[in-house]
């Protein structure tokens, strides 16, 4: 860990102009990942500029019935929000799905987005990666790839994005409030990650020095409801093989049951959350069963190029997305023998 | 030939642990956490190819920091005065024999510095092609040096050709790791020709005897402290790489202490592993289930550093009946990390293929799988020949389908679904070998009442503090609070090591001939001052019988259709394992030794990325360790009884035959939940959807 | 290069000066002597450093000390004050929720912390979506899945258990739920 300067900023604009002028500062926010990769010498920054005192802690409510969410908000005290578990139980349980009880009260609402992939070989100098190491190659192509990409992945780079919460971010359709050299700009979640492309040292369109103030949900649809459902190698305080977070608005005065709209984001699949708009749009106007639920999981699945030890991804996120909306539509658990695809 | 068995007033009760108090508030001292005037911090320089040979280091950088006193490597280090243990005899020469082994080390003021500063060391290595894959049919694939020890018995071919029912298959074990949650961590200074080390370790005795010769000093010149020891399942058994190196380090800086706790990720090629195994059974058997033809070839991967084959034929060597046998333990030496003791070595991975393969018979023969086992029980070791003492196999079986509700079992495949989940329930043995090293002195002294008992043994949480205490205070017939109890410190007389589920009952045979010197020659009511030592014989019994404990494992999972995913839930032991010292601390024993065979059966693999030549997924967020969550309803029960061919203490050991078995019962129990064959281990609900 | 710091720990006033890069849990070891938190991982991902941080339960191996001016920082010793073991401390030991006494210390901050956290009705991943302001109940698989990210290597997990259910006062242990 090579030695660093260390700032305490008392407003966002000061921290923002702090790091915007030195190209190897960062921001410390939870320090749960950051902390995690000075100790593994994945980032040697020059000078950490301290977010802890900044006022972006609270939880708004917005005049639309949506919510504000200070960036510094710590994720187990938004998943504890009376608000966010009435409103987005999604929410909450995605960010309960993650990490472990003393994490959760330290990693912070922005912090969250920003982490990195938990791909070995990124988290390994001593290994060849693209993220870490432009143009030096990807490791995980030929290697251990169990919690890889299936979708959006590039010959550069197969890594997946580890969080929970920002795969329920991007079914909310939440937005990201950025504050940059330039002012503040606001970001659709669904936009903020990028796939790896031939670019995968940049996981975000975030510019150096950009800061995120907060992340406001919109206010809940109706009548709709949403949850989330990790499957990952034990059963706790593990990184997600395959997640999905699924919001299902249902039409209850049809003659039998129709899906009005879904919002369906998958994790642990992609460089990103990954929205799933085939599934979506085959759903929008559906009836409400299994047979609909399994049409539309196989529909977005067809683009999955899964690599050699992660075929299993393609199945399981399947039966997940499946199993998610059934639960979602009410249906009972299947009792028919299990269908091999 | 029977010992006449210690008479039991503390031994046997559910003493809560002595050390307990100190532990829960964080003040027992472990290896880190000895004071030490003004220490210098260790980072170390690690290879980051699997073979070849370092061309030059260039440490001008770190030595310019500000904070560093020293970079060692092999063109400054000590020689030792005996290279020939290859993972020892570290920076001795510019050779690398795997990835991540020591090429050096940074001392410096603070740990950050030292870290710091072990980043700016320039290594340059040439790197010679290195093969790190796995495979049984791998072309040097041998036997393991010093001999197979194959068994050969009647005509295998001949009795399998003639077998109504044969078994025909291959299982694999992973890499596993050892994980102990204290990272080896070593203190060492030299204060002249003497060296001190406050350590981690399992033996502190048999670590001086392996260290200090190839220091070239007297084992009375080198002292070592390891009053607490924060788990080792193994890996604290044998010195590693890491005490050596903060060793060699320190005599660069005489009288300045060095500290050394080796982080997580280095823990995964330095401090021993559990190796892969590849095990292929051929079973022959009759329509009743009787098994005529036992075949097992056993391949063991292992270091071309230092050779230590993981023996997985150990089991079936004297597990079950069967006239004509052939086994074979094979071992292919890799460019890879040195392994070594893992909890159960040989017994754990050996009986994952044994017991699955015994549930496919029992399957192939129609033949509930503890009948199966009942019919296969020999009469005599089928190994050596003696008679078994104490085998009470059946015992623990039928026992355990009592207390599980084996009887309402279904056995069919698939036959049981709630929701979206198959339930399945499954069973397997359990055996460990009892046996009782020599050697081990005790020492008694009394001063004003109390009665000071030193022995060198080891306390890694498996409650020797108390229950060694226990054995003295009946062995003096006196209460356990005038007993003061003094182990883990080479200053106090020899001990063997904690290992093999040896400690406790060699190290109670020291104490309780001790005992008997102390009161022949001092009487009841003895002087201040007086002293007696006793040393711990052979167990004579051991030349007689066939020694083992035995134990029965059931369990219960879930698995869920559309996901894969895989939950216990509730698992069950018995074990028949002779007197039961302290219940308390022994039912921790035990039901840790399941824990850890749940890692073993769901979670638990070392990912060896062949290309680079190391486990890839070498810390504890990537390496799947057991979860609170993952356990659930956990019962042991043990056979109510005494050993008396075991010794006067009547107890065999208990560390290891926990882990025993378990790993396969639950194998065993996704395969009646799901009708899917777990054949390699960790079974993965993601192997089960792949399908 | 150093920068001051000001912590209380274990109820007694620090003043330090650290290097920025030094952890929590490194200024409790190695500057301070307080050995109570333990280093299994160093990452997080072991839970063995846990302790209290002005009331929350905090891997101290991911905290930069230098972050923490003014912090109020409880480890499992000084949740014994003057020696005197509190009852989660009494329930480890009488439950023997531990071996080899590694993980112990930061069992404990956790556990403790779990006490807080349940009481004050904050839910976890196995709690019903059902909104209300009332105290969570410890079932154990509340405490099962709170207590997850403290890894026993020992498997000493069956007694934490019990002895965080002692702890919490309940009376009655409650069956383990479906998923």
């Amino acid at each position: 860990m090579r030695p660093f300067d260390y700032a305490r900023a008392d407003d966002p604009a000061g921290a923002v102009a702090a790091v915007a002028e030195r190209p190897d500062a960062t921001y410390l926010a939870g320090g749960t990942n950051l902390v995690d990769h000075l100790k593994l010498g994945i980032t040697a920054p020059d000078l950490l500029v301290d977010l802890g005192r900044l006022d972006l802690a609270d939880i708004e409510e917005l005049p639309d019935g949506g919510l504000r969410v200070g960036a510094m908000v710590r994720n187990s005290d938004l998943a504890a929000d009376p608000r966010v578990r009435r409103d987005h139980p999604m929410l909450s349980r995605a960010l309960l799905s993650g990490a472990s009880g003393q994490l959760r009260n330290a990693a912070t609402t922005g912090g969250n987005l920003l982490q990195r992939t938990r791909c070995v070989y990124f988290q390994d100098p001593t290994t060849p990666c693209n993220k870490r190491a432009p143009g030096s190659g990807c490791s995980a192509l030929g290697g251990y790839t169990r919690y890889h990409a299936i979708l959006g992945a590039s010959d550069a780079c197969i890594a997946t994005h580890p969080s929970d919460m920002a795969v329920a971010l991007a079914a909310l359709d939440a937005t990201v409030v950025v504050l940059g050299a330039g002012g503040e700009t606001r970001i659709p979640v669904t936009q903020l990650h990028r796939l790896p492309g031939d670019e995968p040292e940049r996981d975000t369109v975030l510019e150096h020095g950009d800061l995120i103030t907060a992340v406001e949900l919109p206010p809940p649809a109706s009548g709709t409801r949403s949850t989330y459902r990790k499957i990952r190698d034990r059963a706790s305080f593990a990184f997600a093989l395959v997640s999905v977070a699924a919001v299902l608005d249902l039409d209850p005065d049809a003659a039998q049951p129709t899906v009005r709209s879904a919002r369906i984001a998958l994790g642990g699949v992609a460089h990103a959350p990954w929205r799933a708009r085939r599934a979506e749009q085959l759903l929008a106007g559906a009836p409400a069963t299994r047979e609909s639920f399994r049409r539309a999981a196989a529909a977005e699945l067809e683009q999955a190029r899964p690599v050699e030890g992660n075929e299993f991804k393609v199945t399981m996120a399947r039966g997940v997305m499946v199993s998610v909306l059934a639960e979602l539509a009410g249906l009972g658990e299947e009792n028919e023998e299990p269908h091999d695809e | 030939m029977m010992s006449d068995l210690l008479r039991a007033s503390s031994i046997g009760t559910p003493r809560v642990r002595l050390d307990g108090p100190d532990k829960v508030r964080g003040l027992a001292p472990y290896a880190y956490e000895h004071p030490v005037e003004d220490p210098l911090h260790l980072f170390p320089l690690c290879s980051t190819i699997a073979l070849g040979r370092v061309t030059a280091i260039d440490a001008t950088a770190a030595l310019a920091l500000d904070g560093v006193v020293r970079v060692i490597t092999h063109e400054n280090a000590l020689r030792l005065a005996d290279t020939e243990d290859g993972e020892l005899a570290i920076l001795q020469d510019d050779r690398i024999g795997y990835r991540g082994q020591y090429l050096g080390a940074v001392l410096a003021d603070t740990p950050e510095t030292a870290r710091h500063a072990a980043d700016l060391v320039v290594v340059t290595a040439e790197a010679a092609p290195h093969d790190a894959d796995f495979r049984h049919d791998h072309p040097a694939v041998r036997e393991p040096e010093g001999g197979g020890d194959d068994i050969d018995t009647g005509d295998l071919e001949a009795a399998l050709a003639a077998a109504e029912i044969v078994v025909d298959q291959r299982y694999s074990t992973p890499l596993e790791h050892n994980n102990p949650m204290e990272p080896h961590t070593t203190i060492a200074r030299w204060d002249g020709e003497q060296l001190t080390l406050w350590t981690s370790t399992q033996g502190v005795h048999p670590a001086r005897q392996t260290l200090a010769p190839m220091l070239g000093i007297d084992p009375e010149q080198l002292r070592i402290i390891s009053p607490h020891v924060g788990g080792g399942f193994g890996s604290k058994g044998l010195p590693h790489a890491d005490m050596m190196l903060t060793a060699l380090a320190a005599h660069a800086v005489p009288g300045r202490a060095v500290k050394h706790a080796v982080t997580r990720q280095h823990m995964f090629a330095l401090t021993g592993y559990r190796p892969a195994t590849s095990q292929r059974f051929r079973i022959g058997a009759r329509a009743d289930g009787t098994i005529t033809a036992f075949g097992l070839e056993a391949v063991s991967s292992s270091s071309r550093t230092k050779e230590f084959p993981e023996v997985a034929i150990k089991p079936s060597r004297q597990m079950y009946a069967g006239e004509h046998r052939r086994i074979t333990q094979r071992v292919l030496p890799l460019d890879i990390a040195v392994p070594s003791w893992m909890r159960a070595p040989g017994e754990a991975p050996g009986m994952v293929g044994l017991e699955i393969m015994m549930d496919e018979l029992a399957e192939a023969c129609g033949l509930d799988p503890i009948e199966l086992r009942v019919r296969n029980e020999p009469e005599r070791d089928p190994d050596t020949g003696m008679p078994f003492n104490r085998r009470r196999l059946i015992d623990c079986l039928h026992e355990g389908a009592a207390r599980f509700g084996w009887a309402q079992r279904d056995p069919r495949p698939r036959a049981r679904r709630e929701g979206g989940w198959l339930i399945g329930t499954g069973v397997a043995s359990a055996t460990y070998p009892a046996s009782r090293q020599p050697g081990s002195k005790a020492r008694i002294r009394h001063e004003a009442g109390v009665y000071e008992v030193g022995i060198g043994a080891a306390d890694l949480g498996t409650g020797t503090w108390t229950a060694l205490t226990q054995v003295a205070a009946d062995a003096l017939e006196v209460d356990p609070d005038r007993i003061a109890l003094r182990i883990g410190d080479t200053a106090l007389p020899n001990a063997t090591v904690a290992g093999g589920s040896t400690g406790l009952a060699s190290w109670s045979a020291a104490v309780l001939a001790a005992a008997d010197t102390f009161r022949r020659e001092h009487g009841t009511a003895p002087a201040d001052g007086v002293e007696a030592i006793g040393e711990a014989a052979e167990n004579p019994a051991e030349k007689q019988f066939a020694m083992h404990s035995y134990g029965a494992q059931f369990a219960q999972v879930r698995v869920q259709e559309e996901t894969g995913e895989i939950r216990l839930d509730r698992m069950l032991g018995v074990f028949s394992a002779g007197r039961i010292i302290n219940p308390r601390t022994a039912r921790s024993q035990l039901l840790g030794g399941m824990t850890m065979g749940v890692g073993m059966a769901l979670h638990e693999k070392g990912e060896l990325d062949p290309r680079f030549g190391h486990v890839v997924n070498h810390d504890l967020a990537e390496y799947h360790v057991p979860v609170n969550a993952d356990i659930r309803s956990l019962e042991v029960h043990w056979l109510d009884e005494q050993d008396p061919q075991a010794g006067p203490l009547g107890a065999r050991g208990i560390g290891e035959i926990g882990t025993v078995g378990a790993a396969a019962a639950i194998a065993n129990a996704i395969h009646h939940a799901t009708g899917a064959r777990v054949r390699d281990l960790p079974g993965f609900g993601s192997d089960l959807l792949a399908r | 290069m150093g920068h001051p710091v000001h912590l209380v720990i274990d109820g007694q006033p620090h003043d330090l000066t650290v290097d920025p890069r030094t952890t929590l849990l490194d200024a409790l070891r190695d500057h301070l002597g307080n050995m109570s938190p333990k280093k299994g991982c160093d990452h997080g991902q072991c839970g063995a450093c846990t302790v209290l941080v002005d009331g929350r339960r905090l891997n101290s191996c991911l905290l930069l000390a230098v972050s923490l001016d003014g912090a109020e920082v409880l480890t499992s010793d000084g949740l014994a004050p003057d020696g005197e073991l509190s009852a989660m401390h009494a329930a480890f030991l009488e439950q023997d929720a531990f071996q080899c006494g590694y993980c112990t210390p930061g069992q404990i901050c956790s556990a403790t912390g779990v006490l807080r956290e349940a009481a004050d009705g904050r839910p976890s991943v196995v709690t019903d979506d059902h909104v209300d302001d009332q105290p969570i109940e410890l079932t154990e698989d509340e405490i099962r899945e709170r207590m997850s990210g403290n890894l026993c290597r020992c498997g000493a997990y069956v007694n934490i258990v019990a002895a965080v259910q002692q702890a919490a006062g309940a009376s009655t242990a409650s069956e383990g739920t479906d998923r």
